[in-house]
C-alpha cells in the first residue's frame, strides 16, 4: 500500500537526515569533511550491540549509551588528529584524507573484532508490536524511530537557533578567527561539536540496525555514501538543507525499492546526485560552494 | 645463480608484477592529484578496466593487445561521462561525489551477474600477462607523465593545482585540463586492471571497493605528490610491507588506514619530498624535481 | 580604432544589492587609465565583470568593439585581457620563471606528438618562451631570482612577478588591481617608472589604485566611481579638482594612503 511505503520512508528518511546531520554539524562548524562518520556510524550499532547482549542495558539505554560512546570517539579524533591540522592550517583536503584513513582503521578493526558476519540485535529486545493509526499499520519500532529521530533534530535546531551556544556555533561557522576575538572558547566548541555529531551518526547506526536488523562491520560504508549524496544535495553546513535532503533520500530509495527492485537501493542516492548535478550544478538548494575561509 | 633467480621468479613473480601494477594504480592518483583534484574512483577504474578486458578475452577470444586497448579506452569513456557534471565540483565535493560513484560501479558490477559473474566474480580469466607487459607499461607511463610534466600541460595542471581561478585568467582552460587528467588517470588505472585481471585469473567487485581505492591513495601520499618517484616508492612499500611483516597481512587494511592518518600529521608532503632532498649538497634550489 | 575596451551602462546587482549603476566609460589604447574610489565603491567587481568572473546584470562590455559578456575567463584572457590581483595570486611552490612561463601558456604552440618526442618544435617554443620569460622578469628587475621559489619574494617583489606573469599573456590590456598596496615610497617610485617604460612598448594599462599620487603621477585619464556610480572622469587636474570628488574622498586627496593589502572591496 502507498501509505504503508510512505510512512517506511519517513522513518528511513528521518535516519538519514539524522546522520546527516552530524556530517553536515563537522562541516559547518569544523570546515572538515569527516568521512570516519561512517564508521562511527557502525561503532553505535556496536556499541548498542555490546550494551544489550554484555551489559545487559535496555534498549532505550543502549541508545544513549551509543550516543555517549559515538561521541566519545568524535571528540578523540578531533583532539588527535583534526586538532593539529587546524593549527597547521592545511587545506581543506588533508583533514579529509586523514579521516577516510581513519575510517578504514576502525572498520577493519571491528571486523577483526566482531567477524564479518552479520549480527542481529536480540530479538526480546526489539518492539514487536503494531499500532493502526489512520488504516495503516505502523510498528513501534518505526514509530520510535521517527521519534527519536525528531527529539534530536528539534533539540537541535532549537540550540543552533536561540541559544547562546547556537550563536557561538553559527559565529565559528562565519569565521573562526573572528569568534576567536570575540572571546568564544572555540577549540572547547569545536569537540563539542565533534561529540554531538559523532553521537547523532552514531544514534543512526543503532536506529538502523533496528530497522534491518543487521549490523555488519562495513554498514558505514552505504551509509557514508548516501550521506555525501545528501550533504551535496542540500548544501553542506546547511542544517535544514541537510534533513529535507535526508528525507528526500529516504522517499525516493523505498519508492524505487518498491517500484524498480531491491538490489540498487543504495545506488539511488547517487544517481539522483548525479541527476541532480546534470540540471543544477549548486545542489538543489543552490549552496553547493567551498566554505569561506 | 640461474636456478635461484628461477626459484625466485616461481615464488615471487606474483609480487613483483603486483608491484608493477600498484604503481601504475598510484601513478593514476597522482595524476589527478597533480592537478589539484582528489578524485577517489580510481579503484571502480581499474575495475571497469578489468572487467571489460576478461570479459572480451574470455566471452570473445579478443587478443591481448585489442583487450588491452579496450580496457584503458572503457575506463576513460567513463570518466568522461561522469566527469562533465562532477569535475565542475571543487576539492572536497569532487571527492565525495567520486568516491560515491565507485560505490555504484560495484553495485552495478554485481547487478551484471550475467556479464560480470557478479557477487561470486569472474573465474579462469586467460593468463596473458608476462612480466614484460607490466614492465613495458609502467616504463610507458613513466614516460608519459614525465613528459607531461615538463611540458605546458604539466605546468597547466601545477596552476591549476594552486589557484584555479588564476590560472584561468592566465588563458589555461582549466575544465579541459582536469578532463584530461582526471581520463588518463582513469585509463592508467584500467590499464593497471587488465594486466592485474590476466595475472590473477580472478577478479571479483570487492577488489575494486573502497578498501582498494584507500590503499591506492595510500601509496601515493606515503610517496610524495612531489615527483613521479614518490608514488612508486610509495608503492613498493604498501605492497611490500604486509610481505616482510607477515603479522600485518591480517590487519592490511588497519595498516593502510592508520599509515594514511600518520602521514597526513607528520609527513605530509610524503616521504620523497623536496624538503630534505633540498639539503642534499649540489641540489638546486627548484625546477623539476627528479 | 578609438577604444580599446568599453563599457556601457554596465550594473551589476547581487540580490537586492546594487553594487553598480550604469558604469560607463572607456580605456584608450595606448594609455595608462585609473579608476578610484572610496573603499566599497565597486571597483574590483568592475574588474571582476571585465575578465568574466562575473556577469554584469545589464550593459555590455567590449573588447576593441567585440563584447565579452557570456565567455569564459580564459577566453577573455585569450583575447588579450589579462590582470594581477588584489590579495596576490601568485603560484608559490613555482620558481619565479615557472610562473612567468604558465603566462605564456596559449601562446605555446606544440600539440601532444612534440612535447612527447621532444620534436624541434617543441624545444623551440620552450626555449623561446624560457627567453621570454626571462626578458620580462628583468623588466620588473626580477631577472637575478628566477630560479627561486615565488614563496621566498618580499611582498613588493611578489606583486611585480604578478605584473611580468600577466604581461606574459601578451594582452592587449593589462588590469592592475592595487599595484602598490603595501609597498613603501622607493617601490613605488621604482614601480611608477617600470609601468611608464611598459606602456612605452605599446600596451595598455587600466589600474585600481587608492594612492593618490601614484594615481595622479602615472594616469592620463581617471574614472571615479563612489557607491557603484561613476562621479566624475578626465585628467588628473580636473579629478583632482571636481567638487565631487573632494566630498566622496572628504579631504583624502591629497593623503598617500596606502590600504593595507587585503582591504578593499
Amino acid at each position: 500500500m502507498l501509505e504503508q511505503q510512505l510512512f517506511n520512508a519517513l522513518s528511513l528518511g528521518c535516519v538519514y537526515a539524522l546522520f546527516a546531520l552530524g556530517f553536515t554539524l563537522v562541516f559547518g562548524v569544523l570546515g572538515v569533511v569527516n568521512l570516519s562518520q561512517g564508521a562511527i556510524f557502525m561503532l553505535g550499532a556496536y556499541a548498542a550491540l555490546t550494551a544489550i547482549v554484555r551489559l545487559h542495558m535496555p534498549l532505550w539505554a543502549a541508545i544513549a549509551f551509543a550516543f555517549a560512546f559515538s561521541g566519545l570517539v568524535g571528540m578523540l579524533i578531533d583532539r588527535i588528529v583534526l586538532k593539529p591540522l587546524r593549527r597547521r592550517d592545511a587545506p581543506h583536503l588533508i583533514p579529509m584524507i586523514a579521516t577516510i584513513g581513519l575510517g578504514l582503521a576502525i572498520n577493519s578493526l571491528v571486523q577483526g573484532a566482531f567477524g564479518a558476519e552479520n549480527q542481529r540485535f536480540p530479538s526480546e529486545v526489539l518492539p514487536q508490536d503494531s499500532l493502526v493509526i489512520a488504516g495503516i499499520s505502523v510498528t513501534v519500532l518505526e514509530l520510535g524511530i521517527i521519534l527519536v529521530s525528531f527529539v534530536l533534530m528539534t533539540v537541535l535546531l532549537i540550540t543552533m537557533k536561540k541559544t547562546q551556544l547556537g550563536r557561538a556555533l553559527r559565529a565559528i561557522a562565519e569565521s573562526p578567527k573572528a569568534a576567536r576575538l570575540l572571546g568564544i572558547n572555540v577549540d572547547g566548541l569545536f569537540m563539542l561539536t565533534s561529540f554531538v555529531a559523532a553521537g547523532l551518526g552514531g544514534v543512526s547506526g543503532v536506529l538502523i540496525g533496528l530497522y534491518s536488523n543487521a549490523l555488519f562491520p562495513l554498514m558505514g560504508q552505504p551509509m557514508l555514501h548516501k550521506g555525501i549524496a545528501v550533504i551535496i544535495l542540500g548544501g553542506m553546513g546547511d542544517i535544514r538543507g541537510a534533513m529535507l535532503a535526508g528525507l528526500f533520500l529516504g522517499f525516493a530509495e523505498v519508492l524505487s525499492v518498491a517500484y524498480i527492485g531491491s538490489d540498487m537501493r543504495d545506488a539511488v542516492a547517487f544517481g539522483l546526485l548525479f541527476l541532480v548535478l546534470l540540471v543544477r550544478p549548486k545542489g538543489l538548494f543552490g549552496s553547493v560552494q567551498e566554505r569561506k575561509v | 645463480m640461474i636456478d635461484y633467480l628461477d626459484n625466485f621468479w616461481s615464488v615471487y613473480s606474483n609480487l613483483v608484477l603486483t608491484l608493477g601494477t600498484n604503481a601504475l594504480l598510484a601513478l593514476s592518483i597522482y595524476l589527478t592529484l597533480s592537478c589539484g583534484m582528489l578524485a577517489m574512483a580510481n579503484a571502480a577504474f581499474m575495475g571497469i578496466g578489468a572487467y571489460t578486458s576478461a570479459i572480451l578475452t574470455m566471452n570473445c577470444g579478443w587478443p591481448f593487445p585489442a583487450a588491452i586497448a579496450a580496457g584503458m579506452a572503457m575506463p576513460a569513456l567513463v570518466a568522461f561521462i561522469i566527469g562533465k557534471p562532477t569535475l565542475r565540483l571543487s576539492g572536497v565535493y569532487l571527492a565525495m561525489a567520486t568516491l560515491a560513484f565507485g560505490e555504484v560501479v560495484r553495485l552495478l558490477i554485481i547487478r551484471a551477474e550475467s556479464l560480470t559473474g557478479g557477487a561470486l566474480g569472474l573465474n579462469g580469466i586467460p593468463q596473458l600477462t608476462q612480466w614484460w607487459h607490466v614492465l613495458l607499461a609502467v616504463v610507458l607511463v613513466l614516460f608519459v607523465l614525465a613528459r607531461l610534466r615538463r611540458s605546458k600541460i604539466g605546468r597547466a595542471f601545477e596552476a591549476i593545482k594552486e589557484d584555479e581561478t588564476a590560472a584561468g585568467l592566465m588563458g589555461i582552460d582549466v575544465n579541459g585540463h582536469k578532463m584530461l587528467a582526471f581520463a588518463l588517470g582513469a585509463a592508467i588505472a584500467g590499464l593497471a586492471g587488465t594486466l592485474d585481471a590476466h595475472l590473477t585469473f580472478f577478479i571479483g567487485p570487492q577488489e575494486f571497493g573502497f578498501d582498494r581505492g584507500v590503499e591506492i591513495l595510500t601509496m601515493t601520499i606515503l610517496g610524495g605528490i612531489n615527483s613521479l618517484f614518490g608514488p612508486v616508492l610509495g608503492s613498493l612499500i604498501v605492497t611490500l610491507l604486509p610481505e616482510l611483516l607477515s603479522s600485518l597481512k591480517d590487519y592490511r587494511a588497519v595498516a593502510n588506514g592508520l599509515i594514511l592518518v600518520l602521514i597526513v600529521l607528520f609527513l605530509p608532503k610524503g616521504l620523497w619530498n623536496p624538503d630534505w632532498m633540498r639539503r642534499l649538497p649540489g641540489l638546486r634550489k627548484k625546477g623539476v624535481a627528479p | 580604432m578609438s577604444e580599446l575596451l568599453e563599457l556601457t551602462n554596465v550594473s551589476r546587482h547581487f540580490g537586492g544589492l546594487k553594487v553598480l549603476q550604469d558604469v560607463s566609460f572607456t580605456v584608450r589604447p595606448g594609455t595608462i587609465s585609473g579608476l578610484i574610489g572610496p573603499n566599497g565603491a565597486g571597483k574590483t567587481t568592475v574588474f571582476n565583470l571585465i575578465t568574466g568572473l562575473l556577469a554584469p546584470t545589464t550593459g555590455d562590455i567590449t573588447l576593441a568593439g567585440a563584447s565579452l559578456l557570456g565567455r569564459k575567463p580564459h577566453a577573455i584572457t585569450r583575447s588579450g585581457i589579462a590582470r594581477t590581483f588584489q590579495n596576490i595570486r601568485i603560484f608559490k611552490e613555482m620558481t619565479l620563471l615557472e610562473n612567468v612561463i604558465v603566462g605564456m601558456h596559449r601562446h605555446l604552440d606544440y600539440g601532444v606528438p612534440g612535447l612527447m618526442f621532444a620534436l624541434p618544435k617543441y624545444r623551440a617554443a620552450e626555449k623561446r618562451a624560457r627567453d621570454r620569460a626571462r626578458e620580462l622578469l628583468s623588466w620588473m628587475k626580477l631577472d637575478h631570482m628566477a630560479d627561486d621559489l615565488a614563496d621566498n619574494l618580499s611582498y613588493g617583489a611578489q606583486r611585480r612577478l604578478e605584473i611580468a606573469r600577466a604581461l606574459a599573456t601578451e594582452p592587449r590590456l593589462l588590469l592592475l588591481d592595487e599595484p602598490v598596496a603595501g609597498m613603501n615610497s622607493t617601490e613605488k617610485t621604482a614601480l611608477m617608472r617600470e609601468i611608464v617604460n611598459i606602456q612605452c612598448r605599446g600596451y595598455t594599462i587600466f589600474m585600481i589604485e587608492h594612492d593618490m599620487r601614484f594615481v595622479m603621477g602615472l594616469c592620463e585619464e581617471i574614472s571615479v566611481l563612489n557607491f557603484g556610480k561613476i562621479i566624475a572622469h578626465g585628467g588628473p587636474e580636473q579629478i583632482r579638482n571636481d567638487p565631487q570628488v573632494i566630498e566622496a574622498y572628504l579631504g583624502r586627496e591629497d593623503d598617500e594612503v596606502s590600504v593595507t593589502p587585503g582591504a578593499g572591496e
